[in-house]
């Protein structure tokens, strides 16, 4: 197996290229909706690139409109990235061997794209090496990095000329129901989401916006629980 | 309510202790196993927890603004409405984010122009 290290860079950059075509217009639509909301050019681009994840930001930037207490905000757009310890907890196993720097930078370029990219690869090919492994996980993400700076900046340029028509207003509903519902793939998740939706209206006059932490709590609990009874049943695949 | 940067009601300490906290935060979540907790597993009831945060968050944040948009000022309205359930249709049809994404955007400006 010769291959040089620097080939599952490439591997990994010819995998990850697809992912453009989202981190694109979704950094563009956080751009853009930054700047609607009263942002200027750093505070947009410090927010995008230390947060480095688009549903958390929006999620910051809707509340923030909102008047929600800073609490709220970041109790609420933290829980979007739960996901991302989750991600991180299960890379570990690969890349936890590699020297803590490198576990550091890779700690940042989590998201959904390296994390999906990466452990497909990792997952069928056993053998590689820390070195091959973080490399492939660099190449991976680096396309989607680059492209959600530059679209965010973009968008952040474009933000104030955009009309009223174009109904910008509804583009955050759209991308995030968007990108839920392939997530959508077994009963609970199905069950989680139907229960926390139903939280979330039964509880949107609630004050500081406490109606979205108990439907994502009341969601989070009851997908745990359906996924435990589905596993007693055994029809959990 | 009508929002324009100038009458949005938060200042810019507020936004830098916001942007200050998320980042923080985001990288701890990402770094808590990968660089502290290394190989030892971790409980199950906390995974099983943890899988289901992004389907109970996401929906539970679109769902007031589908049904009570901001700028029909609360009152309900068909473009909007069916966008969603569009975008919903199409994404649970294909899994495909992209094609949800142009097809609820399709319908919400097809209907807006139409009615």
């Amino acid at each position: 197996m010769a291959f040089s290290p620097n080939s599952y860079y490439w591997k990994g950059l010819r995998d990850g290229a697809p992912f453009v075509l989202v981190a694109g217009p979704f950094g563009m639509l956080f751009g853009v909706l930054a700047t609607e909301a009263g942002l200027d050019l750093t505070e947009t681009m410090v927010l995008t690139a230390t947060v480095f994840a688009g549903a958390a930001q929006l999620t910051a930037l809707q509340l923030l409109q909102e008047n929600a207490p800073i609490f709220i905000i970041l109790a609420s757009a933290l829980a979007v990235n739960l996901r991302m310890a989750m991600y991180s907890a299960s890379l570990t196993p690969y890349l936890g061997g590699a020297p803590l720097w490198q576990r550091a930078f890779a700690a940042y370029l989590i998201v959904d794209q390296s994390y999906a990219c990466s452990i497909v690869r990792f997952e069928t090919e056993p053998d590689l090496s820390i070195s091959q492994r973080m490399r492939y996980y660099l190449g991976s993400v680096t396309l989607v990095t680059l492209c959600w700076y530059s679209f965010t900046f973009v968008g952040a340029l474009l933000g104030a000329q955009i009309p009223k028509s174009w109904a910008l207003d509804f583009a955050l509903p759209i991308a995030f129901l968007a990108m839920a519902m392939p997530m959508l793939r077994t009963p609970a998740h199905v069950a989680a989401a139907l229960v926390s939706v139903i939280v979330a209206l039964l509880g949107a006059g609630l004050p500081y916006n406490l109606g979205l932490m108990l439907a994502g709590l009341a969601g989070m609990m009851t997908g745990a629980r359906v996924e435990v009874q589905l596993r007693k049943k055994g029809t959990w695949t | 309510m009508d929002m324009t940067p100038e009458q949005t009601g938060f200042d810019t300490s507020t936004l830098w202790i916001m942007i200050a906290g998320l980042a923080v935060g985001s990288f701890a979540l990402r770094f808590l196993f990968i660089g502290l907790v290394g190989d030892r597993p971790m409980p199950d009831w906390l995974m099983r927890h943890l899988r289901y945060t992004a389907v109970a968050i996401l929906p539970a944040l679109v769902a007031p603004l589908v049904v009570w948009p901001k700028a029909t000022g609360g009152a309900l309205d068909t473009p909007r409405l069916l966008a969603a359930l569009v975008t919903i249709a199409v994404g649970l049809a294909t899994k495909n984010v992209l094609l949800a994404i142009f097809s609820g955007a399709a319908t919400l400006y097809g209907l807006l122009y139409l009615l």
